[in-house]
């Protein structure tokens, strides 16, 4: 468990005082992902750092399983990192070294045999899929390769915690699914705690359990991924997922007057999303039957976020204008959020 | 063979055996200069770049202090330093002329010199890595062996080239001292007496080293570059 209380951390930038940190407090459970989500300068990275204090915080405690890493000793601190893995945006592989030889950089002075070394190294590059580049220098490798590398490395000491920082950033979305992919099954097989940075609402939901997003230095929203998703409380989560979301271009379809997405005289154009984690029933269709309209689905953009379904549709409803106010009414009451955009029942 | 020596180099076969000793000095001048020079060089270089701010030992007083005395060091024509440095000198060989009184300054004259040398050579290693390997547990002077001078054997082999061939015109020099060698012989004969295939000879001598210095040193920084 990874407990960050009251970090403060402050840089001095000439005269002017920079609080990169104003009081973060976080507790990371063992086993889980968890996702730091921000833009550049919110303070995720200096956060992340404060975990294996390569950037030690001006004031606040950080515990892992217990022990304060901030009073010990340096050689002591450098036993706990060997714990706790970590990967960059840039991969920061050894360039000199060959894959094998930055794989094994960690297990120097582990106390392991040379073919101990060889065989735990193998088994670090098969279990990151890349057995086969084993004498490849990191300039023949591509960027995705690299960072299976590097995550090879980082798992070296058999730690307990993986950090990520920014990991996927500097690469294609194919990519950045497969080294995702890959995170998701070294947390599932091994139990090894993630946690990611990111400015990518992509990455969160495809594999973070838990969330915080940060800002300004502090974090301004915490909780269940699937929660924070269906029912985002601050404006900048609300920004960051509407980034993910297609549901968010029906407005900007509208306004271009997009053929086939304006209601036509007596229809009304929603937006419904699904809030809760059990959307089985088949919604549209019993609305439609049971207040006798026509449901037209313009655009419809569901996916899985933390093992439930999240997301919505557009569509255009075509009936007696009283029923469909009661349908709204219905669907409201099986907590689906309904909002009108455009209502062309009583035109003016 | 050695009539068309005798043809093309007359002075110069009449000097054969100042010839080869001139060489003999330049090269033990190179070789103990060179040899002491790269040991504090390469100190300095690495405890300016540790030290730094930001550096993985930050220590302002003592990069300042090596700093500042590198450049006061930087800044004296080697032909004065020659002279200045005398006293010292006699105190640390026993003696400033010859090819023991010699190695002080060139030593003194080239430290500095290849301290920038490795300093910019380190400074080319991204910051990325010390910081992947802080975050592996290394400890600074891990840091060091096994980062900052084993990521950058190219680049040090180029300034270990760079300044081991102006070390080598620096011994020419060192001829004002007495200190023999092969600047002092071109300017005893080939000057002095205007014996021109002896400058001639001294320079072809010269190019030699220097290319057999600078092929090595291209070699090494090839074969550990990916």
């Amino acid at each position: 468990m990874i407990e960050l209380t009251d970090i403060v951390k402050t840089f001095q930038a000439g005269a002017k005082q920079v609080d990169a940190l104003r009081n973060v407090s976080l507790t990371i459970e063992d086993g889980e992902i968890f996702g730091i989500i921000g833009f550049s300068g919110a303070g995720k990275s200096t956060l992340v750092r404060c975990i294996n204090l390569l950037g030690r915080p001006t004031s606040g405690s950080v515990k892992i399983d217990g022990t304060d890493l901030m009073t010990l000793s340096s050689k002591e601190l450098r036993e706990e990192r060997k714990k706790i893995g970590m990967i960059f945006q840039h991969f920061n592989l050894m360039p000199s070294r060959t894959v094998f030889g930055n794989v094994a950089f960690p297990l120097k002075g582990s106390g392991l045999s040379g073919e101990e070394i060889q065989k735990k190294v193998r088994k670090l590059l098969s279990l990151v899929d890349l057995s086969d580049k084993e004498n490849a220098y990191p300039s023949e490798l591509s960027g995705g390769q690299k960072q299976r590398v590097a995550i090879a490395r980082s798992l070296a000491n058999d730690p307990k915690i993986l950090l990520s920082d920014e990991a996927t950033s500097a690469l294609d979305p194919q990519t950045t699914s497969s080294i995702l992919q890959l995170l998701k099954k070294l947390n599932r097989e091994l139990g090894i705690t993630i946690v990611v940075i990111t400015h990518e609402m992509e990455v969160i939901k495809e594999i973070c359990n838990r969330v915080a997003v940060m800002e300004d230095g502090a974090v301004v929203e915490l909780g269940d991924v699937f929660d924070v998703f269906a029912d985002p409380k601050h404006s900048l989560t609300k920004n960051f997922i509407r980034t993910t979301s297609n549901l968010s271009k029906i407005e900007q379809m509208v306004a271009d007057g997009v053929p086939g997405v304006t209601p036509e005289k007596g229809e009304v154009l929603a937006k419904l999303s699904y809030r809760q984690k059990d959307v089985s029933e088949p919604l549209i269709s019993t609305t439609a039957k049971e207040f006798s309209l026509d449901i037209n689905i313009i655009l419809a953009d569901v996916e899985i976020v933390g093992g439930a379904p999240i997301g919505g549709t557009v569509v255009i409803l075509h009936g007696d204008s009283a029923r469909i106010d009661e349908a709204v009414k219905y669907l409201r009451n099986k907590n689906v959020g309904v909002e009108v955009i455009k209502d062309a029942r009583n035109p003016y | 063979m050695q009539g068309i020596l005798t043809d093309i180099f007359p002075n110069l076969m009449s000097k054969w055996p100042d010839f080869i000793k001139s060489i003999h000095d330049t090269f033990i001048m190179v070789i103990w200069a060179g040899g002491v020079g790269f040991v504090f060089g390469l100190s300095f270089g690495i405890i300016l770049t540790v030290t730094k701010p930001g550096g993985v030992l930050e220590n302002r007083p003592l990069f300042q202090f090596l700093d500042k005395i590198t450049n006061l060091f930087r800044s004296i024509p080697f032909i004065i330093l020659l002279t200045a440095v005398m006293p010292l000198t006699r105190v640390i060989m026993g003696t400033a002329i010859g090819v023991p009184g010699a190695i002080v300054p060139l030593v003194l004259g080239s430290v500095p010199f290849f301290t920038r040398q490795v300093q910019s050579a380190l400074a080319q290693t991204d910051e990325g890595l010390i910081e992947a390997a802080e975050s592996m547990g290394c400890s600074p002077w891990e840091i060091i062996t096994r980062v900052y001078l084993r990521e950058s054997i190219g680049p040090l082999a180029r300034a270990t080239t760079i300044t081991a061939i102006s070390l080598l015109g620096l011994t020419a020099m060192a001829g004002a001292v007495g200190a023999g060698g092969l600047g002092d012989f071109a300017i005893r004969y080939g000057h002095d007496r205007n014996m021109q295939d002896i400058t001639w000879a001294t320079v072809i001598v010269l190019v030699v080293a220097v290319s057999i210095v600078q092929i090595t040193g291209d070699t090494i920084a090839k074969k550990n570059t990916h």
